[in-house]
C-alpha cells in the first residue's frame, strides 16, 4: 500500500507537469533517511514517531519545491529528454549525498510504541503497524482525492493537467502551481518513505528500486490518473504475490509483462486518458 | 580537395596503444571503443531519428548473453559467436520494435524501458541458461593464438590481441553506421526527426522507417554488448539494467547528440573522467549528476556542440 503514495507523487506530478520524476524514488529515500534522523534526536515514545514521519516528509517536500522553484523550472518547455535526464542527474546527486551524510550502513527505525504488538489472522502474524498501514493508504487516497475534487487548488491541478495555457490566460498563477504540485508530490514520495523506515532497513539504493516499481504501478494504472494510481498499486501487489506463490522464478517477470502489455493495448493506462 | 582522414589516424593510433606497453591504459581504451560502439548505436535513434529509447541496455545484455553462452557453453569459435550477438540482439529489437514504434514520445520511452526491464528479469533469474543473479564468469577469450605468431604482435598479452580485434570490429561497425547514417535511409530517418508528420505526407512509411532503426541500433548494441562480455570476462544481469540504458544515454548526450563521433567523445570523456574521479573520491555518481546538470543548462548541444562553438569563435576572426 506504500507504494500507492510513493506512486500517486509519480502521477500527479507527470499529470500536471508531463514529465517522469526519476528523482521520485530518491525522494522516497530520502524521507526514510530524514525520519531515521529525525528518531536518533528524539526517539520514537510517546507518539514521537510521528511527528519524526511528518517531518521527514515535510524536509523533503521543501527539498522539492525548492528544486522545482530554482532548477526545474528552467527547463519547461526543452525537449523531454532534458527533463527526464535532469530529474535522473537529481536522482544521482540527491542518493550519493544521502549515502555521504548515512553512510553506506542499514538504518532501521523502531516501531512506535503504540503498534508494536501482532494481530493473529488466521494462524498468519500481521504487525500492528502493517495492518495500520493498509488502512492508513485507503485513507491517505481518500483524502487526496478530496482535495483534488473538493477544493480550489485541487480544481486548479486537475485543470493545469488539461490545459496550462488556458488557466494561465484566466488569471491563476501557474508557476505557483507547479511548485504546489511538486511539493505535494515529493511530500508524498517522502511521506512514502517515512512510513516505510519502520518495515523495511533503509539502505542506499532503495531508490533505484522502488522507482521502477512505482512506475510499473503508475504506468499500469494510467498515468496521471488518480483512481488509476490506486488500481495499479493493488494490482501490482496482486501480481507480484500470486506470482511468487504460483511461479515464484517469473514473478518479476510477469509484473514488467503486464506493464508492456498495458503499454501495449493502452498505453495511456487502464483508468487514464489518452493525450492529445 | 579531399578532406583530412581523422578517423584513419584515430584507428591507427588505437592500434598503437598496447605497444605503450601497459595493461592499464589497454584495458581502459577497450573499455572507451566498445561503449563508443553502444552509444553510437544508441544515437542512432536518439540523435537521427529522434527516438529517445530508456532500455538500450536491453539489446547489450542480449548481445552479452548470446556470446558469452555461445562460447563458453557450446564452444562455438568466436568468428560465429560475435555475428550470432548482433543478428539475436537485432531479432529481439524486431520484436519489441513492432510495438514500441506504434508508441509516441514518453510512451515509446516507457515501453523500451518496460522490455529492458523483462529482459533483465529473465537474465536475472534464468539459472539455468544466464546464471541468474550470479551472472556468467569466466567467459573465454577468442582464439588468437595465430596472432601471436605475426611478427610485431608477438610479445603482446593475449588481452592486447583481443584489444586490437576490437579496435579493427567496432571501426568497421562504425564505418557501417557511417554510411548509414549519410545514406538516402540515414537521411529519411533525420527527416522523420524534424517532422514526422510532414515525412507522412510525402509518402514515406514514417514507422517502417523507424523500425528498421530500431532495430539496426538494437543489432550494434549487441554487438557491443558480445564483445563487452568477453572484454569483462563475465556476462552479468546489471548489463540490461535501467541504469545501464542512461549512462549510455549520459554519454550521448554528453558527446553531443545527433553528430556521429559525438557519443563517442562522451564515450571516451566519461570514462577517462570516471577513472580520475574514482582514484579520488568514492562518490563519482555526485559527480556525474553535476556534470549531467551543468551539461543540460549550459550546453545542451554536448561537447561535440560545445567545441564546434568554440570552433566557430576561433575561426572567424581570421575569416573575417
Amino acid at each position: 500500500m506504500f507504494l500507492f503514495l510513493i506512486a500517486a507523487g509519480l502521477s500527479l506530478i507527470f499529470g500536471v507537469l508531463r514529465v517522469l520524476n526519476f528523482a521520485h524514488g530518491t525522494f522516497y529515500m530520502l524521507g526514510a533517511y530524514t525520519t531515521y534522523q529525525l528518531v536518533q534526536w528524539m526517539g520514537v515514545s510517546g507518539g514521537r514517531f510521528w511527528l519524526t514521519a511528518l517531518g521527514g516528509a515535510l524536509v523533503v517536500a521543501a527539498l522539492g519545491g525548492l528544486i522545482e522553484r530554482f532548477l526545474f523550472r528552467r527547463l519547461y518547455g526543452k525537449d523531454e529528454l532534458y527533463q527526464l535526464l535532469f530529474t535522473y542527474a537529481l536522482a544521482l546527486i540527491l542518493s550519493d549525498a544521502a549515502k555521504m551524510v548515512w553512510g553506506t550502513q542499514q538504518k532501521s527505525v523502531s516501531r512506535p510504541p503504540e503498534l508494536t504488538g501482532a494481530f493473529n489472522v488466521f494462524g498468519a502474524i500481521i504487525p500492528h503497524y502493517n495492518l495500520f498501514i493498509i488502512l492508513l493508504g485507503p485513507a491517505i487516497a481518500l483524502a487526496f482525492w478530496l482535495v483534488l475534487q473538493r477544493t480550489r487548488v485541487g480544481r486548479y491541478i486537475r485543470a493545469a493537467a488539461l490545459d496550462r495555457e488556458t488557466l494561465g490566460a484566466l488569471g491563476v498563477n501557474v508557476d505557483a502551481l507547479y511548485t504546489w504540485v511538486f511539493v505535494l508530490a515529493s511530500f508524498l514520495g517522502g511521506l512514502g518513505g517515512a512510513l516505510i523506515s519502520p518495515m523495511r532497513a533503509t539502505t542506499p539504493g532503495m531508490d533505484t528500486e522502488v522507482i521502477v516499481e512505482a512506475f510499473v504501478v503508475v504506468v499500469i494504472g494510467g498515468l496521471g490518473s488518480f483512481w488509476g494510481t490506486f488500481l495499479g498499486a493493488l494490482i501490482y501487489g496482486q501480481v507480484l504475490s500470486f506470482g511468487i506463490l504460483f511461479f515464484p522464478r517469473f514473478s518479476i517477470f510477469a509484473v514488467f509483462a503486464l506493464m508492456a502489455a498495458v503499454l501495449i493495448v493502452r498505453p495511456w493506462g487502464l483508468l487514464g486518458r489518452p493525450l492529445r | 580537395m579531399r578532406r583530412f582522414p581523422w578517423p584513419v589516424l584515430v584507428v591507427v593510433a588505437a592500434l598503437c596503444v598496447p605497444a605503450a606497453g601497459s595493461r592499464f591504459y589497454t584495458f581502459l581504451a577497450n573499455d572507451v571503443i566498445i561503449w563508443a560502439l553502444f552509444a553510437t548505436s544508441l544515437n542512432l535513434l536518439v540523435g537521427y531519428t529522434g527516438l529517445v529509447s530508456f532500455g538500450h541496455a536491453a539489446y547489450f545484455g542480449i548481445g552479452a548473453y548470446t556470446t558469452g553462452i555461445l562460447m563458453k557453453q557450446v564452444g562455438v569459435p568466436f568468428l560465429l559467436a560475435f555475428p550470432a550477438a548482433g543478428v539475436l540482439a537485432g531479432a529481439f529489437a524486431l520484436l519489441f520494435g513492432l510495438f514500441c514504434v506504434r508508441l509516441t514520445r514518453i510512451y515509446f520511452a516507457m515501453l523500451t524501458l518496460a522490455f529492458a526491464q523483462i529482459v533483465w528479469a529473465i537474465c536475472f533469474k534464468w539459472n539455468e541458461v544466464t546464471g541468474g543473479e550470479q551472472g556468467m564468469p569466466e567467459i573465454p577469450y577468442p582464439d588468437l593464438a595465430w596472432m601471436g605468431r605475426l611478427p610485431l604482435l608477438r610479445d603482446l598479452r593475449t588481452s592486447d590481441h583481443f584489444y586490437l580485434v576490437t579496435v579493427v570490429l567496432v571501426a568497421l561497425c562504425l564505418w557501417i553506421l557511417h554510411r548509414v547514417v549519410r545514406s538516402p535511409f540515414g537521411r529519411m530517418l533525420t527527416t522523420i526527426r524534424e517532422n514526422a508528420e510532414r515525412a507522412e505526407f510525402i509518402g514515406v512509411h514514417v514507422r517502417r522507417y523507424e523500425l528498421a532503426a530500431f532495430v539496426l541500433a538494437g543489432a550494434f548494441a549487441g554487438l557491443a554488448g558480445g564483445l563487452f562480455g568477453i572484454f569483462n570476462r563475465g556476462v552479468f544481469p546489471d548489463f540490461a539494467y535501467w541504469t545501464k540504458s542512461s549512462e549510455v544515454l549520459i554519454m550521448t548526450l554528453l558527446g553531443g547528440m545527433g553528430t556521429f563521433y559525438g557519443p563517442s567523445v562522451g564515450a571516451l570523456a566519461l570514462i577517462l573522467l570516471n577513472q580520475q574521479i574514482v582514484s579520488y573520491t568514492e562518490y563519482w555518481p555526485l559527480v556525474l549528476g553535476t556534470i549531467l546538470v551543468v551539461l543540460l543548462f549550459g550546453f545542451p548541444g554536448g561537447l561535440g556542440g560545445a567545441l564546434e562553438l568554440l570552433g566557430r569563435r576561433l575561426w572567424r576572426p581570421r575569416r573575417a
